[in-house]
């Protein structure tokens, strides 16, 4: 034990300044590759198969034919505008993980708009109506959380998830309602025949429409969040709410604020599925992707230009992995395990850009073989003095 | 009319993963770690505990030992979530990870994992539907006691249940005995209301943390494995377990972090949960479907109230969901 404590610990971690970006990447890329490894010995133990044909094939179901590239491109639209939904509340440490549910209920509103003012209103008001129909619903489903936070601080985690899944049953409520044909538990496509309320296409290009409005999104945020008051003062209320109130920020209506902005993009998401692409509405139309934008965000460091890499990443996993589903038999889950493995390789790696690992100097003499950082502790017990050599072996 | 004898014992089943799950998030949270990876555990405890359950079916070639059928699928369990918990606890204790997105990430792995394990342990077996049924071993894990059936409503709501519903409610009620009376609870808590105060008292931090993780996710596994073995008599389906996960998160706060509670929060939540089944709406399909909504409202409501009353004992550890690093301060 006495040996032990006079001993300095076998490595111990500082914060490093800034890294250089392109070091950053590099360690990026770097986790990526790695992941991308384990993955391959994963599926070789797993199914058996050729790990390079089975990443090939992945790679050909997302870009294999020019169909398969305009779907890709939707899809990744869909995942980006979620993930630029949440990135000014993260930025402001506002974990909002509704966004499943804003989607939804801004899904919801415009199908409710389209079934029950479809014949009754002339397309481009109609379609008007919806957009800001959605787009308020989208905002309200995310204010209420950011308002009971801002007033009393209840915990927004929980909140905005609960709300995910009141929007989801309120979904199903409707599902029933309007379901066609009866008894089938599917609405079915709305105004098939009249098209009322469907976002028009540009020339052959289903999807276009949708990509391009998504593409303005993602300047708009970039502006908003680098160039504008707002967005300066959510970067300082995230980075200390004591701050922010100090200098003169109303706190409360920065969150609030903010939060009906993320709320009301998620509702045009939805909007733009509905009326855009899908023409229906399901329970599932999100598709776990307000989650998956959580993370697109977070990846992407609230940065715009690498969410659109990050979304774009994670789509082509999805889209490769539905495609190796198909050709080889095997579960459409798996692509959710190899983005489980990606994300957890890269979440990892951000250790390695904020941290710096020392070693001790003379490995040889290691005797607590401590490999996990602060293992100092794990010796020191009660006593302060030993909490002395730590300090000191971490100032070396 | 509404049947309380039956209505009862489905209301616990129900509500007994979501205990497991409760419980153990309530040890992980009370140490700091906000684990959102809870359902993706749950998954893959399920998983892992039908995987040995499948293997030893196969193996036995019929001559099922009462004594194995019930300790290989509890070990692979244990096993699974123990080593998802140990993923947790590395990322985010380790390597200082955000909890949040570390937590969306296990539960998309682990969610992933299941469906694709169970998609394939169901393609093996060749059989026409999409599921697999291990009746031969679940029928160790739902057994109830023998008398049961003799003992008329008595027996029905307290004694028909299978070993791991006790357990769950047992379990509970040593986490909250630990947690509230026990210097090891006393320090957990430390670590959780503030780290820093924690460490310069001595108490290790990561050693806490990981354990509190660790045990808590094994804990949370095992609700994966009732859900499949007992409530489900066996049968594996994709997707089945549903967002039991997310119901068990949302009974932590709804219990304010004490799992004695959750014993009897789980169950009302069970019954909530199922209550639709039992309100008669007629032909009215649609109007259970907003009855399903209400486990979520009320937990919603519970978190405003306790947000708004502000009492210090009922909020949520201080330092949840944030890393602890020496050098910070």
């Amino acid at each position: 034990m006495s040996s032990k404590a006079n001993q300095e610990p076998l490595l111990h971690i500082t914060k490093r300044r800034a890294m250089p970006w392109q070091a950053a990447w590099a360690v990026r890329i770097g986790s990526i590759v790695f992941a991308l490894i384990i993955c391959a010995i994963i599926t070789m133990a797993a199914t058996g198969l050729d790990p390079m044909s089975v990443y090939g094939t992945m790679l050909d179901g997302a870009f294999g034919s020019e169909r398969k590239i305009w779907i890709l491109g939707k899809e990744t639209a869909v995942l980006l505008i979620i993930a630029l939904a949440m990135a000014p509340a993260f930025r402001m440490k506002f974990w909002n993980l509704g966004g499943e549910g804003q989607v939804l209920i801004g899904a919801l509103v415009t199908a409710a708009m389209m079934i029950y003012l479809g014949e009754r209103l002339p397309n481009p008001i109609l379609i008007l109506l919806m957009f800001v129909a959605a787009v308020a619903a989208g905002a309200l489903w995310a204010g209420i959380p950011a308002f009971f936070k801002a007033k009393w601080n209840t915990n927004e985690t929980l909140f905005t998830l609960m709300m995910n899944y009141v929007a989801i049953q309120l979904v199903a409520y409707y599902i029933i309602i309007w379901e066609s044909p009866k008894g089938s538990g599917k609405v079915g496509v709305i105004n098939q025949a009249t098209e009322a309320g469907w976002l028009p296409r540009i020339g052959d290009f289903q999807y276009l429409l949708n990509i391009i409005i998504v593409a303005l999104v993602t300047i708009g945020i970039y502006i908003y969040l680098k160039y504008s008051k707002h967005g300066y003062e959510i970067s300082v209320v995230g980075e200390s709410q004591q701050t922010a109130r100090y200098v003169g920020i109303k706190v409360d209506r920065v969150i609030i604020r903010t939060l009906l902005l993320s709320g009301a993009i998620c509702g045009l998401c939805g909007f733009l599925m509905v009326s855009g692409t899908d023409h229906t509405i399901t329970t599932t139309l999100a598709g776990g992707r307000g989650f998956i934008g959580v993370l697109v965000a977070w990846l992407a460091q609230f940065n715009p230009g690498a969410m659109v890499f990050a979304s774009l990443l994670l789509t082509v996993l999805t889209r490769g992995a539905s495609e190796i589903s198909t050709i080889y038999g095997l579960n459409q889950s798996f692509g959710d395990i190899l983005t489980g493995i990606i994300l957890f390789c890269i979440i990892g790696s951000e250790f390695f850009i904020n941290y710096r690992v020392h070693f001790r100097k003379g490995v040889g003499r290691r005797v607590d073989g401590g490999s996990k950082p602060a293992a100092v502790a794990e010796t020191a017990g009660d006593d302060p003095a030993e909490k002395e050599t730590g300090k000191e072996g971490a100032d070396v | 009319m509404f049947d309380l004898i039956a209505f009862i014992p489905r209301a616990i089943v129900q509500g007994i993963p979501l205990l497991y799950g409760c419980t153990g998030e309530t040890i992980s949270e009370k140490a700091g770690s906000l684990n959102l990876g809870i359902p993706g555990v749950m998954y893959v405890g399920g998983i892992c505990g039908v995987i040995g359950a499948f293997l030893y079916e196969q193996s036995c070639g019929g001559h099922v030992n009462g004594f194995l059928a019930i300790t290989i699928p509890l070990l692979s369990c244990l096993l699974g979530s123990l080593l998802m918990g140990l993923l947790f606890a590395v990322l985010t204790v380790t390597l200082r990870a955000n909890q949040n997105v570390v937590g969306l990430a296990m539960t998309t792995f682990g969610v992933g994992f299941g469906n694709f394990f169970g998609g394939s342990l169901i393609k093996l077996t060749g059989s026409d539907v999409p599921s697999i049924a291990l009746s031969a071993t679940s029928r160790y894990f739902s057994r109830g006691l023998p008398f049961a059936g003799d003992m008329g409503a008595f027996g029905k709501v307290f004694l028909s249940y299978g070993f791991l519903a006790y357990a769950a409610v047992i379990i509970a009620f040593i986490t909250a005995y630990v947690l509230k009376k026990t210097r090891t609870g006393l320090h957990l808590r430390a670590v959780g209301e503030n780290p820093a105060t924690a460490d310069a008292a001595g108490i290790n931090i990561t050693r806490y943390k990981y354990l509190s993780i660790c045990i808590g996710c094994m804990i949370a596994g095992l609700g994966g494995l009732y859900y499949v073995m007992d409530y489900a008599s066996g049968v594996w389906s994709n997707d089945a377990f549903g967002d039991r996960g997310w119901l068990a998160i949302a009974l932590v706060i709804f219990t304010l972090w004490r799992p004695n509670i959750a014993v009897f929060a789980s169950f009302l939540f069970g019954g909530l949960y199922i209550l639709y089944l039992f309100i008669p709406t007629g032909t009215d399909l649609a109007v259970k479907e907003l009855y399903k909504m209400l486990p979520y409202v009320v937990t919603i409501i519970v978190l405003i109230l306790t947000g708004m009353r502000n009492k210090r004992e009922n909020q949520p550890p201080e330092s949840l969901g944030l890393p602890y690093f020496r050098e910070d301060r």
